[in-house]
């Protein structure tokens, strides 16, 4: 029962987070704070995480290829499929769900506790507006953190064959270009478009409505990261359902 | 003025505030006391139009306030000002952004308009060099100031504070009550405090509102607390020995 009211309170949520705007000359501050603490505070952990995961994929692709007839390009058609099928959009955004999930959850729950948000609602201000509105808007540039991620990811994949011995540069190269069908990638940014939503809005739901002090912060941090987790699992599963059969 | 008819609040099936009408005058500075979980901040939470009340009505100088339209309502909340008990300050912003907020959110002033505005009202509560910190830098006392410096900003009909003395040490607490007694004063404004502080209660209430167990148990002033013989007024406000002996003083003046 209590997760139908969640699911209820969720949406009358992004209700008022799309009413009574916040004046333009403060939202637009608080969407390039945004962008810089969401997407650009992010950049560093998605590059390395990519740039690893793309050499672990294709070292673990190489090493199970034992058969002699399999050929050596299939290296790096593995390594792109799995890049930018699953590991870009949906591994990377688990991540993010821990990064910058929590932030957003713990962020806007020590507002709630320190009366922050009382302050802005007494003012008249619609505090849901002013806090979730710029992560929305800020997030929507998440799909250009996962074309980083895929590209990192696949140049990682190219590194680890060739320095690894594991491939040619030409075999990989020619693995990359096999069989390409452009429509993956649509799914992939559809996948990240819809993620980037779900990463700005559950946290911030767990953060503005949670109860008590500190400790109840953490705890909804966590549970704001579970929650989005899930979430982003099923989504995947149901776009990936809809889009690619 | 505000008025306050027969409101009742509840969470959980829990009766919080169980019926209580009161009425707090213009240019006065009323107080709100009574133990622990009486129910004083779901009271002025109530006043705020943070909690709606299940049933009775306030009235802002005559206007019911349920039974005016959204715009109405977010109108009337910029004519409020709010001192919390913890501040509230927003920890992402310096003093003097703080103190702009509100008016770089509702009205059209330029910078320089509303830098003179936060430069007066931070001047009116005596912080004159700390427009630059944030508010993890500055004492609890000068986190009440900037506090109580955005409440005034916008020139508020409504003043309210929640405990605005809490954590602060004596003498801290004294400056901050005449500051809020010198605006209320000053401005004309209706305010509202919140307190748990006989200090407050003896300096500062013109009107004092005793608040027990979701009832209203007392109302009067601070010359009348003295000589109130209501039983739950008494056993609060003189549960300490030094303050029977004030009492004990003050009668004994009284009578000679």
């Amino acid at each position: 029962m209590i997760y139908l009211e969640n699911i209820g309170r969720y949406f009358l949520m992004l209700k008022s987070v799309f009413s009574k705007m916040t004046k333009w000359s403060m939202l637009r501050n608080l969407i390039f704070k945004e962008i810089d603490d969401l997407i650009v505070g992010s950049m560093g952990i998605v590059c390395f995480i990519s740039f690893f995961v793309g050499g672990v994929v294709a070292i673990q692709t190489a090493l199970n290829i034992s058969n002699p007839l399999i050929p050596k390009y299939l290296v790096g058609f593995a390594t792109r499929q799995s890049v930018i099928l699953e590991f870009a959009p949906t591994f990377i955004s688990i991540i993010m769900a821990g990064k910058v999930g929590s932030f957003i959850t713990s962020s806007i729950g020590t507002m709630r506790v320190t009366e922050q948000i009382d302050a802005l609602e007494v003012m008249g201000v619609n505090s849901l507006n002013y806090l979730v509105f710029p992560k929305i808007v800020a997030l929507s540039l998440y799909p250009f953190v996962i074309t980083i991620a895929m590209f990192l990811g696949i140049v990682g994949g190219w590194l680890a064959s060739i320095y690894g011995g594991f491939s040619t540069s030409a075999d990989f190269v020619q693995g990359l270009q096999i069989d390409f069908i452009p429509f993956h990638v649509t799914y992939a940014f559809v996948k990240t478009f819809v993620f980037s939503f779900v990463l700005a809005t559950i946290p911030s739901f767990y953060g503005y409505y949670m109860k008590g002090g500190a400790l109840e912060v953490g705890k909804a941090s966590t549970t704001s990261f579970v929650w989005t987790s899930v979430v982003i699992i099923l989504i995947n599963y149901i776009i990936t359902q809809l889009l690619l059969t | 003025m505000i008025e306050v008819k027969n409101i009742k609040k509840s969470f959980d099936g829990v009766e919080i505030l169980k019926g209580i009408s009161t009425t707090f005058e213009k240019g006065k500075t009323s107080l709100v006391i009574g133990q622990s979980g009486s129910g004083k901040t779901v009271f002025l939470k109530s006043l705020l139009g943070l909690f709606t009340p299940e049933e009775g009505s306030i009235f802002f100088d005559g206007k019911e306030y349920k039974k005016l339209s959204t715009a109405e309502k977010r109108h009337l909340r910029t004519e409020m000002g709010m001192v919390f008990q913890g501040s509230a300050l927003f920890d992402s912003m310096t003093v003097s952004e703080n103190v702009m907020f509100p008016l770089r959110m509702f009205t059209n002033q330029s910078v320089s308009e509303m830098q003179d505005r936060v430069d007066f009202v931070l001047k009116r509560v005596n912080l004159v060099d700390a427009h630059h910190k944030f508010p993890a830098e500055t004492s609890g006392g000068m986190q009440k100031r900037v506090a109580i410096a955005r409440a005034i900003v916008m020139n508020p009909k409504y003043l309210f504070c929640d405990e605005p003395n809490s954590g602060l040490d004596p003498k801290t607490a004294i400056v901050i009550d005449n500051l809020i007694q010198e605006i209320t004063d000053e401005y004309n404004i209706t305010t509202i405090i919140n307190t748990h502080d006989m200090n407050s209660v003896m300096e500062i209430g013109e009107k004092i509102v005793f608040l027990k167990n979701g009832y209203k148990a007392w109302e009067g002033t601070n010359k009348e607390i003295f000589k109130t013989d209501n039983e739950s007024v008494t056993d609060f406000v003189y549960s300490s020995d030094l303050f029977k002996k004030v009492r004990e003083v003050y009668l004994r003046e009284l009578e000679d």
